[in-house]
């Protein structure tokens, strides 16, 4: 089984620092690692060929530097590196993120499983997962937390919801996004690092991959970032309990005793 | 300090210091409390192959030598001085294999011990014979293709959890030391078992147990060496393991300082944090300049040692010496450092000393190496040619 996992490089930290006239993140200076969700993606990869056969590939777009990192994966048990690295790709969206990449799987080209993180910790939009699986026309599932059973035919697995979870079955080709509550990543081995420190990352441009150049970037990304913030979630929630009249009494209450009631509304119950 | 480590050495070291701070230090007070054996820990250190270090390629290893194998100890100690040991113990018991196996003894054994698939034990120590060696009582006699192992030995690192045992017995006891042989047990033959499991002051994650054997037959094949080379294999190892017992003190003593410099950046009195007082800053000092000058120590002898140089017992001992009565000092002021929070089990500077003393102890006490040394230091002057 053929497995291609997409890794981000993210900043390792939170403060993240904006360009204020393109809207995108000011990666300079700061120390780059590893999308955390994605380090799930990549031991879930290589368990999967462990048990299967075949091959693992990391994949990710970004700057030269990022081959050091896809570096790293090679000592957990990833097989080979791509990276797609071009001024083209520079400036994406999640939309010109997922063409890109799609692009990058066909060149790299038969593949049974696609592997990504559940979200990147800086953009955040979880988007280019399914995004992706939407560029290839193939199925996917976000949010994976276990793998129930995969063979060459589909796979099986368990999606996290809010008060449990999914069981989804697709075919393969697919893609899947996982969550952290899947696995334990592993630690480098002395010979994977020995094995990472030789190997050479592919590295591929827009043209190598055959992509088109006005869906790729800044000049394919329709997003216009306006402004970023964190919401913050300080709603006070409070269940009230009982038959359904003796909480639609005790709501009633509830409410008037809030004063929502203008002077204009007259009647009450 | 830069000691111009290869590439190889640089990533052990790194690969160590990762598996000790991630996976190491959040469990060292639970192993310390239970008293039991780290598996998981094991089994992490096998995946990372960090186990093979010191053994050659041919036998799946990486090729190392002590100066590999110290620098693991090392970083592993700083996190935990008794699940390092529990690594460090396997190498004390693959040495007598790695320096007088055969190649079918290295063939069968090494891969095991370099994958980390099997542990590895040396035992030596018996109830009557500890700083005197020569002094041991298990008796083995050939029989046929076979020798009887019968006696027990004391004290074993690793004993009931290591496959593999190096255990040095009398094959001629009218010769005394030059009558004994060193021989290769695995668990599980009839006859070896394992007798009582120590409680100890400090390295409690390690195991310490006794090994029994009552007409415990081995294959003659298992001999290691010569008939009469038992002493010469055991105390040979020994020199060369000894600055792995020197870098596991350096680890402890540079784990307990760590803790100390940073405690005393935190702790305010006086409106001020301890660090300004001048009498923390002498300390703290003082315990840098040791460890750096143990550290030193430890590395250069491990040069010395993988180099293939002949003579090399009185470096090996002063390595041992220095560093483990470094990490004894060091301990006990980081407990001063940190004051009463430091002699509390929330911190972990109070475990760190009592782990501290047994560097001072086993693979011959520090009174044992300073005889070893004078020793040395005499015979180097009568015969007019200093070694090294
Ligand atoms: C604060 C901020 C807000 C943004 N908001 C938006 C927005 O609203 N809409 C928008 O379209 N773009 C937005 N972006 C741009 C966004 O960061 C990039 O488009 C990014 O390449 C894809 O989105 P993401 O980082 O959210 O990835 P996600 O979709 O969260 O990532 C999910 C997974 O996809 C894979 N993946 C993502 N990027 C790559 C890559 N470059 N190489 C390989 N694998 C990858 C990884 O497996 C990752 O775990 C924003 C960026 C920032 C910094
Ligand atoms: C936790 C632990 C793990 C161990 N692991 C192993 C192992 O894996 N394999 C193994 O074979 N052994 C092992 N040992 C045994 C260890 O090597 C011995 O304890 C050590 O050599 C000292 O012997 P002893 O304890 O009998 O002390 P003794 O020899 O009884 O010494 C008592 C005191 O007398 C001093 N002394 C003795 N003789 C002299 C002298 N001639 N000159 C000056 N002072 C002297 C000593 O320095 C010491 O202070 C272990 C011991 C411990 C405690």
């Amino acid at each position: 089984m053929n497995i291609i996992v997409c890794v981000k490089q993210v900043p390792a930290t939170n403060e993240v620092k904006m360009n204020k006239e393109t809207n995108t993140i000011i990666r300079e200076g700061i120390e780059a690692i590893i999308n955390p969700f994605d380090t799930y993606a990549i031991e879930e990869g290589v368990r999967i060929k462990e048990k299967t056969g075949g091959k693992t590939t990391v994949l990710s777009m970004g700057i030269p530097s990022v081959a050091d990192l896809l570096k790293e994966t090679l000592a957990v048990g990833i097989d080979e590196a791509v990276l797609l690295s071009d001024r083209t790709f520079a400036g994406a969206d999640s939309l010109a993120t997922s063409y890109a990449l799609s692009k990058g799987i066909e060149h790299i080209g038969d593949y049974d499983l696609i592997v990504c993180g559940k979200q990147a910790m800086d953009g955040d939009t979880a988007q280019v997962g399914p995004g992706l699986a939407e560029k290839l026309g193939i199925p996917h599932t976000t949010y994976v937390r276990k793998i129930e059973e995969i063979n060459d035919k589909y796979i099986r697995c368990q999606r996290m919801t809010e008060d449990g979870y999914d069981i989804i079955e697709m075919p393969l080709p697919a893609v899947i996004t996982v969550v952290k509550e899947i696995n334990e990543p592993r630690l480098p081995s002395l010979k994977g690092m020995m094995r990472a420190k030789r190997a050479v990352v592919t590295v591929l441009t827009a043209k190598d991959i055959g992509a088109d150049s006005d869906l790729c970037g800044l000049k394919g990304s329709p997003t216009q970032v306006v402004k970023t913030f964190v919401p913050v979630h300080d709603v006070q929630s409070e269940m009230i309990e009982g038959e359904p009249e003796e909480q639609a009494e005790k709501l009633a209450k509830k409410l008037l005793s809030m004063q929502f009631n203008t002077s204009d509304s007259t009647e009450v119950i | 300090m830069n000691y111009y480590l290869t590439e190889e050495q640089q990533m052990i070291k790194e690969l160590a210091a990762k598996i000790a701070d991630e996976k190491v230090k959040p469990v060292a007070i639970k192993y310390d409390e239970e008293g039991t054996f780290p598996h998981d820990i094991v089994k992490i250190l096998a995946d990372s192959d960090l186990c093979g270090v010191y053994i050659s390629e041919e036998y799946g290893g990486f090729g190392g030598g002590i100066f590999e194998m110290a620098l693991v100890v090392e970083e592993l100690s700083r996190a935990c001085g008794g699940i390092a040991l529990s690594f460090a113990a396997s190498g004390l018991g693959a040495f007598p294999i790695i320096l007088y196996g055969t190649k079918e003894h290295k063939e069968k054994y090494l891969p095991q011990i370099a994958s980390g698939a099997k542990l590895a034990a040396f035992g030596l120590t018996e109830a009557n014979a500890g700083s005197d060696a020569a002094g041991i009582q298990t008796t083995a006699v050939l029989d046929g293709d076979e020798y009887i192992l019968n006696g027990t030995k004391q004290w074993i690192t690793n004993g009931g959890e290591a496959d593999i045992y190096t255990v040095i017995a009398c094959t001629n006891r009218a010769k005394g030391a030059r009558g004994f042989s060193a021989f290769i047990v695995e668990k599980g033959t009839p006859g070896f078992s394992f007798g009582k499991k120590e409680n100890k002051m400090g390295i409690r994650a390690s195991v310490t147990s006794e090994l029994v054997f009552e007409d415990c037959r081995i294959p003659k094949e298992n001999l290691l060496s010569k008939p009469g080379m038992g002493f010469i294999v055991a105390m040979k190892t020994l020199d060369r393991t000894r600055p792995g017992v020197a870098a596991q003190a350096l680890g402890i003593a540079q784990g307990a300082f760590d803790e100390a410099l940073k405690y005393s950046g935190e702790r305010v009195q006086f409106d001020k944090p301890i660090s300004s007082f001048q009498a923390i800053q002498h300390m703290l000092a003082d315990m840098a300049i040791q460890i750096e000058a143990a550290r030193c120590l430890v590395y250069q002898t491990c040069k010395l040692v993988d180099s293939g140089a002949k003579s090399i017992s009185k470096e090996s001992a002063m390595s041992k010496v220095f560093a483990s009565d470094t990490a004894m000092k060091v301990t006990i002021d980081a407990v001063q450092v940190m004051g009463g929070y430091g002699y509390m089990k929330e911190y972990p500077v109070e475990k760190m000393m009592r782990d501290a003393k047994i560097t001072q102890i086993y693979e011959g006490t520090n009174q044992i190496q300073r005889n070893v040394i004078a020793l040395e230091l005499i015979k180097e002057q009568k015969s007019g040619k200093k070694v090294n």
